[in-house]
């Protein structure tokens, strides 16, 4: 399992680096979900199959195909493309770089002192989960549904026609 | 060892009688098609035209494979292989009979239910990348019906994983001994079968590939085998969704006399006939139609049976 792990992180890393470099947005966005699919099947070998399947629904299934769709309607052509690729090169890669030394820097730290990530793994249950979320968690729970509902609400809102404005087809 | 054996063994059957009966469910659904429209359908090759599957297979697979210069090449040619492969993984869930089955996990329902909603990027790159109106009007569609039609699909099998109080498929048919889950569940069941027709877009949710308006949709520009993989991936996501509903709400491989694997093989059976009836029957709907449909009836329906089962559940406790 351990290889699993160092392979699925290999993955990982390398398709994000290439989310970052890609000009074209929809290569872009198809190594982003690769990403998300190999992070997935980390939280599976973790031991956490419930949250390597939501993983899986609701990120690289749903968000990711929004922003798919939000791309297709676009329908960018290669001057977009010519124009990405002129953003990525030069200074732009300084600030970045040093974030993220720091980052490494701080994992290479943690990992010198703390356990193993893989060994000593434990199984969580998708009954687990839920009576996590719906026990001690129930606030948090409550408050993101209410977010959520604002959200769709507002989305209704600004995306309502105006009576009069265009005729509405029939249904 | 044996084990190991036992399982390859497993793997092999189940991906060898998929793809024949992808191939045979062409001749099915003409004939049953042609009976249902009174007239006869392919019978000329071989005995009751059953050899027509063969020489289509050899037409589709010595056509031309055409890629259109002005497509965007790699993924044009990733698109077909996504739809075989999630549905294809998808199998690796059900369970066929007690030792019949490729994996046993606990988390099946999910694992479909990702796979299903992967498989949008199908016919979404599709149409993107023939670069072509139609094919991108097609693609657009299909992406927002099973979008759509995906959020209540998840939400009307919970009601399932309540009863069952689990994901693990196995478990929900072993927790179906003494009822079937359609009686209980049957707001459940008949949501799940509309969203299953949306999910494989068939008549009358076929909007994506409407050939009176857009030419054949997200795969107007695929020719040869390429078109062959969107095809058979169709009659593969029909027999999913079919396997699926037995295993779910009709007690999976359970029946008297008769051994679990033809039972299980009979009531798939009978649910793919009833997919090809509909196709037969229904005419296509308008798409602010299915759309309004979708969100306005569908998820409610779906909601109540979620809330009703849930009470049901607690009150029982």
């Amino acid at each position: 399992m351990n290889a699993v792990f160092y392979i699925a992180a290999a993955v990982a890393v390398v398709s994000t680096v290439m989310v970052v470099t890609r000009a074209n947005a929809v290569y872009a966005l198809m190594y982003l979900i690769v990403s998300l699919l190999s992070v997935a099947l980390i939280f599976f070998v973790l031991g956490a199959p419930f949250i390597a399947a939501l993983e899986v629904i609701i990120y690289a299934g749903a968000i990711m195909v929004l922003f798919v769709f939000t791309i297709m309607m676009l329908n960018l052509g290669p001057k977009a493309v010519h124009q990405e690729s002129q953003w990525l090169s030069g200074r732009m890669w300084i600030g970045p770089s040093i974030l993220v030394a720091v980052l490494i820097g701080e994992m290479l730290y943690v990992l010198w002192g703390g356990e193993h990530p893989v060994e000593g793994r434990h199984i969580v249950e998708p009954r687990e989960v839920s009576l996590a979320l719906f026990g001690p968690y129930i606030m948090i729970v409550e408050l993101s549904s209410m977010l959520l509902l604002g959200g769709l609400v507002a989305a209704y809102h600004l995306g309502r026609r105006v009576r009069g404005d265009v005729k509405e087809p029939k249904s | 060892m044996s084990g190991i054996l036992w399982h390859l063994a497993n793997v092999a059957g189940v991906l060898g009688v998929l793809l024949t009966l992808a191939g045979a469910l062409i001749m099915v659904e003409r004939r049953l098609l042609a009976l249902w429209q009174d007239r006869y359908g392919p019978n000329r090759v071989g005995p009751f035209g059953l050899l027509q599957v063969a020489a289509d297979m050899i037409k589709i697979f010595t056509k031309e494979d055409w890629i259109p210069p002005f497509s965007d090449k790699p993924v044009f040619i990733i698109a077909p292989c996504i739809i075989m492969g999630t549905v294809l993984m998808s199998f690796a869930v059900i369970p066929f009979a007690p030792a019949v089955g490729v994996a046993d996990l606990d988390i099946g329902l999910l694992f479909f239910l990702g796979m299903s909603s992967l498989g949008v990027y199908s016919v979404a790159l599709a149409g993107w990348s023939s670069n072509n109106k139609y094919a991108l009007l097609g693609g657009l569609r299909a992406t927002a019906q099973m979008l759509s039609y995906e959020v209540f699909m998840a939400l009307s099998l919970m009601g399932v994983v309540m009863l069952a109080g689990s994901f693990n498929l196995r478990t929900i048919v072993n927790a179906q001994q003494h009822m079937w889950f359609c009686i209980p569940q049957f707001l459940g069941l008949v949501v799940f079968t509309v969203a299953g027709i949306a999910e494989t877009h068939r008549v009358p949710f076929d909007l994506p590939e409407a050939e009176s308006e857009l030419v054949a949709g997200f795969h107007s520009e695929y020719s040869g085998m390429k078109f062959g993989m969107f095809f058979v991936g169709e009659y593969l996501a029909i027999t999913l969704i079919s396997a699926l509903i037995v295993t779910l709400f009709f007690g999976g491989w359970q029946g008297p006399i008769l051994p679990p694997l033809v039972w299980f093989a009979l009531k798939t059976a009978v649910l793919i006939c009833g997919f090809v009836l509909l196709r037969a029957s229904l005419p296509r709907l308008r798409y602010d139609q299915l759309m309004s449909f979708g969100w306005k009836i569908m998820l409610p329906v779906a909601l109540l049976n979620l809330l009703i089962t849930g009470a049901i559940v607690v009150a029982r406790h």
